[in-house]
């Protein structure tokens, strides 16, 4: 078991940011922790990176509890943070070289591990990191996290902001990461990304939602779940708000996905209904739940 | 204007230096429109953004917004729109109210009016028992429901959102383009950036900027089509990939 965690509750004067939570995170997997803003990843993280308490419960990283063996933790894990924090006036080789030194160890002891990442900054090893560009910064924060060869390695949200290409490539980084046996716990906001992990768990305002393999968790989803589409989106959601039978009504793209309340649900009766309401080219067709529709009937 | 657009831009470009940010862009957004404007970070949507609204001379070409010249009518720009972005949203350590009252003031609202307008958006909003509370103490979909109405609180031509859902919870998101429909719906221009490509599907036509260009422009049905994917996504990595 690489991370151990038992009962953690965190509370700020009265916000829960943490209410009991509990899972672990095998050696070598890929852990994703997906939520929007504001459901206690951060908190979680600052726990678990030990630079923050913990009001209940207990935890460990690679093998050390957290309050006890702290010192412990800060050797063997690598904390790439939400914001930006490396020293925007050094440069990019001196941002590298710095973190090395304090670790106690060199860029080229560990070279081999950040190489696929590092040549596609090295061209700028000369400019202050403040001058980067968003994913250059993301690529040399990820690079300082990784200079001491962690067996664990936290990354809050590295992908938020971050445009489909860049947030593509930095999955197939951490990908080839994995390869090295490190263990990932990675967060993030995109529902998309949660496909990309071996396992994940569902967070909102400080409770986990539910914890799988991404595609048991699209496997749970209670109910039949329907790709509706017409000539006037708007319209559309107007009247399938409206219509009393829905069970939940929301936009996907082209379509929205529907869900009845009725057992025997009979999408022609839907179809007479959206006609009535003036829609035309009407489809209706049965599709399968993804990782959002999930969270969202859990979040309801 | 001559004819149902409210942005015309032909040739719209932007030099740092040697640098060309924004290279010669030429397209036009129709009353009531919802305007994706996509392309990968450092693609140059920012600072062709920065030049529709009024805050960024540009260097050379031609762009009417909102019915002015940007060249020779920032201001009158200015007043014409709205805008709404994901880092300045509202005074933290205002009330709801209060957001409300100063963001109706600095348009020239009238008292009266701003009374009205504030009465309107909490109650739309369902914002009734935290209207006298710090914004900076809501949550960030409520934050941004709430900074959305703002920007539209004078009623403007066109509104432009800068990534207006980044991080939002999924069901909010949702709200939010609810919101969004409703005010195309009502006539408002919607002009929006997004990295989330699911809500590229949601726009009436997308345009993908790559190195300070556009390279594609069209509705998504089209776009999809054009590039032989079943989703923006795959449209926008086809494209920013090269």
């Amino acid at each position: 078991m690489s991370i151990h965690i038992s009962n953690i509750s965190k509370s700020y004067k009265n916000v829960k940011a943490l209410q009991d939570i509990s899972f672990d995170v095998k050696a070598g997997e890929l852990f994703g922790l997906i939520g929007p803003d504001g459901a206690g990843k951060t908190t979680l993280f600052r726990i678990l990176t030990t630079l923050l308490i913990a009001n209940e419960g207990t935890a460990t990283v690679a093998g050390f509890n957290v309050v006890s063996d702290y010192k412990n933790i800060r050797n063997s894990v690598g904390y790439m943070p939400g914001k930006f924090s490396l020293y925007q006036d050094l440069t990019v080789e001196e941002n590298l070289e710095f973190f090395a030194t304090i670790f106690g160890t060199t860029i080229e002891e560990n070279y081999e591990l950040i190489k696929d990442i590092y040549v596609q900054i090295e061209p700028f090893k000369a400019r202050r990191a403040g001058k980067l560009s968003g994913g250059m910064k993301q690529k040399l924060a990820l690079c300082c996290a990784l200079i001491h060869k962690p067996k664990v390695l936290f990354l809050d949200e590295p992908t938020t902001g971050v445009d489909p290409v860049s947030r593509k490539e930095f999955w197939d980084m951490l990908k080839r990461l994995q390869q090295k046996n490190i263990t990932i716990l990675v967060s993030t906001p995109y529902m998309d990304e949660a496909a990309l992990c071996d396992r994940i768990a569902l967070i909102q305002d400080g409770k986990i939602l539910e914890i799988d393999t991404p595609e048991a968790i699209v496997k749970h989803y209670p109910k039949p779940i329907y790709n509706v589409s017409a000539n006037n989106m708007y319209q559309l959601i107007n009247s399938l708000n409206a219509y009393k039978h829905n069970h939940s009504v929301y936009p996907f793209g082209e379509f929205v996905h529907y869900t009845d309340n009725r057992t025997d649900f009979n999408p022609e009766d839907l179809k007479v209904y959206l006609e009535s309401k003036n829609l035309s080219n009407i489809n209706i067709d049965k599709t399968v739940a993804t990782i959002e529709d999930t969270f969202m009937e859990l979040a309801k | 204007m001559k004819n149902n657009n409210v942005i015309q831009v032909e040739g719209l470009t932007k030099m740092f230096g040697d640098f060309t940010a924004v290279n010669a862009i030429t397209f036009e957004v129709k009353k009531g429109e919802i305007f994706g404007f996509l392309g990968a970070n450092g693609a140059g949507k920012t600072t062709a953004m920065k030049m529709l609204i009024g805050i960024s001379n540009p260097t050379s070409g031609k762009a009417n917004v909102a019915g002015f010249d940007v060249f020779t009518h920032a201001e009158d720009i200015k007043k014409s729109i709205g805008y709404m972005s994901q880092k300045f949203a509202l005074y933290d350590d205002l009330t709801v109210k209060e957001n409300i009252t100063f963001f109706g003031g600095i348009y020239g609202l009238s008292r009266k009016r701003i009374k009205e307008k504030s009465a309107i958006l909490i109650e739309e909003l369902g914002l009734e028992k935290v209207a006298n509370k710090l914004v900076g103490a809501l949550p960030l979909g409520w934050k941004q429901k709430l900074s959305f109405s703002v920007s539209m609180i004078h009623d403007p031509k066109i509104v432009f959102l800068d990534e207006p859902t980044g991080g939002v919870d999924p069901i909010t998101r949702r709200q939010f383009w609810e919101m969004i429909y409703k005010a195309a719906n009502q006539g408002t221009t919607v002009f929006v950036t997004t990295h989330y490509m699911d809500e590229a599907e949601y726009c009436d036509r997308v345009s993908i900027m790559v190195n300070g260009k556009i390279e594609a422009l069209d509705t998504p049905k089209q776009l999809k089509a054009k590039f032989e994917v079943d989703n923006m996504n795959d449209v926008f990595l086809k494209l920013a990939r090269g």
